[in-house]
């Protein structure tokens, strides 16, 4: 080999790592969401019909992640916008000063307890989920289950260890549920009430659909999660049902914000005008009964005929004042149940 | 002086050439000379500071710092020890290592001992069954485990109710520990094969001769001469089992182990000051191990003299049978347990619809990024086998051949397997520390970090495979630049031939076998880890062992195991490519070996 071809390969070696080199980011919207891995493809479709310019780059992981890697950057931060993750959650980002006011056009349309008070709200809600317990149906005939209808009667001993619901610290299903428990019982009546259930649970997941996958298996019997997802596995063709409690359903808003940044981009307001725009609207709606605005679209099948009566009190700034002490409380409790992350 | 250079140069001739003659002697010179040889060791140095020592260095000074970065000493580890939620996992993690090593070694010896002292037929097709699990992600060994003891396993519901079933406590110890064996068996195999190839047929035929029974022997000359092979299958079943991460995170349930910890802590709670905290217990076992092993292993002398007598093994029926039921028992115990996992991924709902069906490799409306994550790793794996074979046979090289400027190059061997002891989570963490770092300051002057554009690049994840798998690259390259003569290297220094061109003329194609094993060895790993390239993938690089983890955090565990089914097959795929380039490499290229 002489001096022409060692230099060939060489420049053939700097080749490869420059192209390595060269993947760095391009200029596209960084957005972080809570929302569901197989609603997100129907959304963006959505968009990059209307929008096709906008490039954007999901990061998507449970709200409870979201959440603390939102905080953990608050001094660096990442994200352009947040979209479709629990108001409780974008209430404590608020708090910290991530937040910069944005009022999106259409903002108007959207109800008022769904988004942020103040004149240019700092969040804005898209929809309402919701406690839903995923029952299946085989497993509790096989194992003699009756099948229950309210958080009262998950207490019922037969259900020891076949229980499963999701981690509050890391799942924002989690924590709608245990805050909803906390709220329409009172702190201490609802600490108790979870000592109780804690009993007959057998796990604690890190994210909140899991529970009600592993319920459309039968490794468990019964999921607490949420209502979208009961309704999801039963398409797929799992024996689950979806039980509302009787007692009501805890429940959030997903909610959109834009992130205070030294340089805003343009397209992270065009994104979150798009992400309340009737389109879009619709879509949610085909699987949320409860959106930011009526688009007039039917209710989806095997929701109560009025979601909005099943939904509980829910006092957010309670909720999101009281979340770090909540988990904290929850986790000395009953996290060595817990799935790791 | 190399006289043909210019002539190999191509059809050019004229003036041109005798120009470009002159100006490869000259760097022939240049490149061949002492000084340029100690630039090669230094860089090799530097390289290696900068991918293991700073990012280590980064990751300590971080478990001694405060969320603000001020220094806070040990106060960070008070609080992990004071923790019983935290501290409780180190017991629970050398439980599981302990238990793993007391089984997977004794296995892997009585498997080793039937492939190299019986009879027994097909022990090639044994061999290449029971490595299996080299290519598997360890995440898919808690998947399977699923699928045959959950409680709607096959093995739990006795075939969906053909047979009665048996009931195990799979989420805990139990399920770590079976998927750690699974995990750990082969490699202990492998080492014990080794070793118990390399014996004295002389040794055996004193013992008889002096009337030795089968027992005795066994205890006086099979268990002695096998006695660092031994040492090593120990600590690397232990130290695999100790810091892997896979299965744990699947069927670990409350049994919360170190590994696992420091995703929940980092992942989780994006809490890094006590991920690194828990990185650094981890590491210190760890490197417990590695040091230990590396003091026994160099009083080992050779076993074989230059009068040794290869052992024949004389046929022996009762002895072969057993041994070959011994071994079925386990090869088929492996495929069992893979072929359920390929079962489970083609099952349209388990345990409901057993109909077979492609729809959870479909992959659509599921985390993780399916087919991109898939395509992605396949880049990543073939990147850092390219690159990682030539990083590492060159640094073998440097330390094998240039002799020159010891104390350098006798750091640079220790830089080299220092990476065998560190778990993938810890240069994941280490790393994120070190190239998200904007720049440090020293004594209130600023300095930019210069590798801080790698971060969130698929240049970080193949740089994280390269060195997490460095120190395998590395020795195998080594062991083949040993069977060669240095006398190559000293007649090319006496004839003026710069040591670069009897890298490329000589050392290269004889070795090219190690080298294709060495890039095999990188693609297959790289594929298959999910543990350093969880903390570094980002979200526009998803890859394949990555979306695992995550499918099976969202509950979809039959896309996780399809992706890990996907994982699987192309890596037996590359491995038999491998053997096959080999096969004819070797007929083509080593046939003086044979001679």
């Amino acid at each position: 080999m002489n001096f022409k071809k060692m230099a060939m390969t060489l420049a053939a070696g700097v080749m490869m790592a420059g192209s390595l080199l060269a993947q760095a980011q391009a200029q596209s919207l960084l957005v972080y969401t809570a929302l569901e891995d197989d609603e997100l493809p129907r959304y963006l479709a959505l968009l990059k019909q209307s929008h096709p310019g906008i490039d954007v780059k999901i990061v998507r992981d449970s709200t409870g992640i979201v959440t603390a890697k939102l905080l953990a950057e608050k001094d660096n931060p990442q994200a352009d916008v947040v979209w479709g993750t629990a108001a409780t959650s974008l209430m404590l980002c608020d708090q910290a000063g991530m937040v910069e006011p944005y009022a999106p056009k259409g903002v108007d349309k959207v109800r008022a307890k769904m988004k942020d008070k103040n004149s240019v709200p700092h969040w804005v809600g898209i929809k309402a989920w919701m406690t839903g317990f995923c029952v299946n149906t085989i497993e509790c005939k096989n194992l003699n289950l009756p099948i229950p209808s309210s958080f009262e009667d998950l207490l019922n001993p037969v259900y020891k260890h076949q229980l499963v619901m999701p981690n509050p610290a890391s799942s924002g299903t989690g924590f709608l549920t245990v805050s909803a428990i906390l709220q329409i019982k009172g702190e201490e009546a609802g600490w108790a009430y979870l000592d109780a259930l804690d009993k007959n649970m057998a796990r604690y997941t890190h994210s909140g659909s899991k529970p009600c996958k592993i319920a459309g298996t039968g490794e468990l019997p019964i999921g607490l999660s949420f209502a979208y997802r009961g309704f999801m596995q039963k398409q797929k063709g799992e024996p689950v049902i979806t039980v509302f409690p009787k007692e009501g359903s805890g429940w959030d808003v997903e909610a959109n914000c834009l992130i205070k940044k030294a340089d805003i981009k343009p397209d992270a307001r065009t994104f979150l005008d798009w992400a309340i725009s009737e389109p879009v609207m619709k879509a949610y709606a085909e699987v949320y009964p409860v959106t930011a605005y009526n688009v007039g679209a039917p209710i989806p099948d095997g929701f109560p005929g009025n979601p909005e009566a099943q939904l509980i009190e829910n006092d957010f700034n309670w909720a999101a004042k009281n979340r770090m002490r909540i988990l904290k409380e929850w986790t000395k409790r009953y996290d060595g149940k817990s799935d790791e992350k | 002086m190399d006289s043909r250079a210019g002539v190999m140069d191509g059809p050019g001739g004229g003036p041109g050439r005798i120009l470009n003659q002159g100006l490869d002697q000259r760097l022939d010179q240049i490149l061949g000379s002492e000084a340029a040889k100690r630039v090669l060791i230094l860089l090799a140095l530097v390289w290696l500071i900068v991918v293991v020592v700073l990012p280590l260095g980064t990751l300590l000074l971080k478990s001694l710092s405060d969320n603000q970065g001020n220094f806070v000493g040990l106060a960070n580890f008070v609080a992990y020890f004071k923790s019983p939620s935290l501290s409780r996992s180190i017991g629970n993690s050398l439980v599981v290592a302990f238990a793993t090593t007391a089984i997977a070694v004794p296995l892997g010896f009585a498997f080793s001992w039937c492939l190299t002292r019986t009879c027994m037929p097909a022990k090639w097709l044994f061999k290449s069954l029971a490595l299996m699990p080299l290519f598997a992600p360890t995440l898919l060994n808690g998947i399977a485990l699923i699928y045959l003891f959950g409680r709607k396993g096959l093995i739990t519901t006795g075939f969906f109710g053909a047979i009665p079933g048996i009931k195990l406590p799979l989420y805990g110890s139990f399920g770590i520990i079976v998927s750690e064996v699974i995990y750990t068996f082969p490699q202990a195999m492998l080492i014990l094969s080794i070793a118990l190839a390399v014996t004295d047929a002389r040794l055996y035929e004193a013992a008889a001769s002096l009337g030795a029974g089968r027992v005795r022997t066994f205890f006086t000359v099979t268990l002695p001469g096998i006695k660092y092979g031994l040492v090593s299958a120990f600590f690397v079943c232990f130290i695999l089992a100790f810091t892997d991460f896979g299965a744990p995170k699947v069927v670990g349930g409350n049994f919360n182990i170190l590994a696992t910890d420091i995703y929940k802590q980092v992942i989780g709670q994006q809490n890094f000051i006590m991920g690194a905290v828990v990185s650094m217990v981890l590491l210190i076992p760890t490197c417990m191990a590695f040091i230990i092993d590396r003091i026994i292993q160099q009083r080992q002398v050779a076993m074989i003299a230059a009068k040794s007598v290869p052992l024949v093994n004389k046929p022996d029926a009762l002895r072969d049978n057993l041994a070959l039921a011994c071994c079925g028992l386990v090869v088929f115990s492996i495929l069992a347990f893979y072929g359920t996992a390929l079962y489970a991924s083609l099952v349209k709902v388990w345990p409901y619809k057993l109909s077979l069906g492609l729809s959870h490799y479909r992959f659509t409306g599921m985390g993780g990024g399916g087919y991109a994550a898939f395509f992605n790793s396949m880049r990543m794996g073939l990147y850092s086998a390219v690159l990682g074979t030539a990083v590492t046979f060159f640094t073998a090289f440097l330390v094998e051949k240039v002799r020159v400027w010891d104390r350098c190059r006798h750091t640079v061997y220790f830089l080299s397997i220092l990476p065998l002891a560190l778990p993938g989570l810890v240069i994941g963490l280490a790393y994120i520390f070190f190239y998200n770092a904007r720049g440090w300051d020293f004594f209130g002057m600023f300095v930019p970090n210069p590798f801080n554009f790698l971060y969130g690049t698929m240049a970080i994840l193949v740089l994280s495979n390269i060195v997490h798998f460095y120190t395998m690259g590395f020795l195998t390259a080594s062991t083949a630049l040993k069977q060669m003569d240095i006398e190559f290297e000293h007649v090319s220094d006496a004839m003026g031939v710069p040591f670069y061109k009897t890298l490329f003329r000589i050392t290269l194609p004889v070795s090219l076998p190690a080298v294709l094993e060495v890039a095999s060895y990188y693609f297959v790993n790289s594929m298959a880890t999910v543990s350093a390239v969880i903390f570094l993938y980002s979200a526009d690089i998803p890859l394949a062992s990555v979306a695992i983890a995550n499918m099976d955090d969202a509950g979809d565990t039959a896309s996780a195991c399809a992706m890990s089914v996907l994982v699987v097959f192309t890596n037996i795929v590359v491995r038999l490519l491998f053997l096959l380039c080999t096969k004819k490499l070797k007929a083509r290229t080593q046939a003086w070996k044979e001679g």
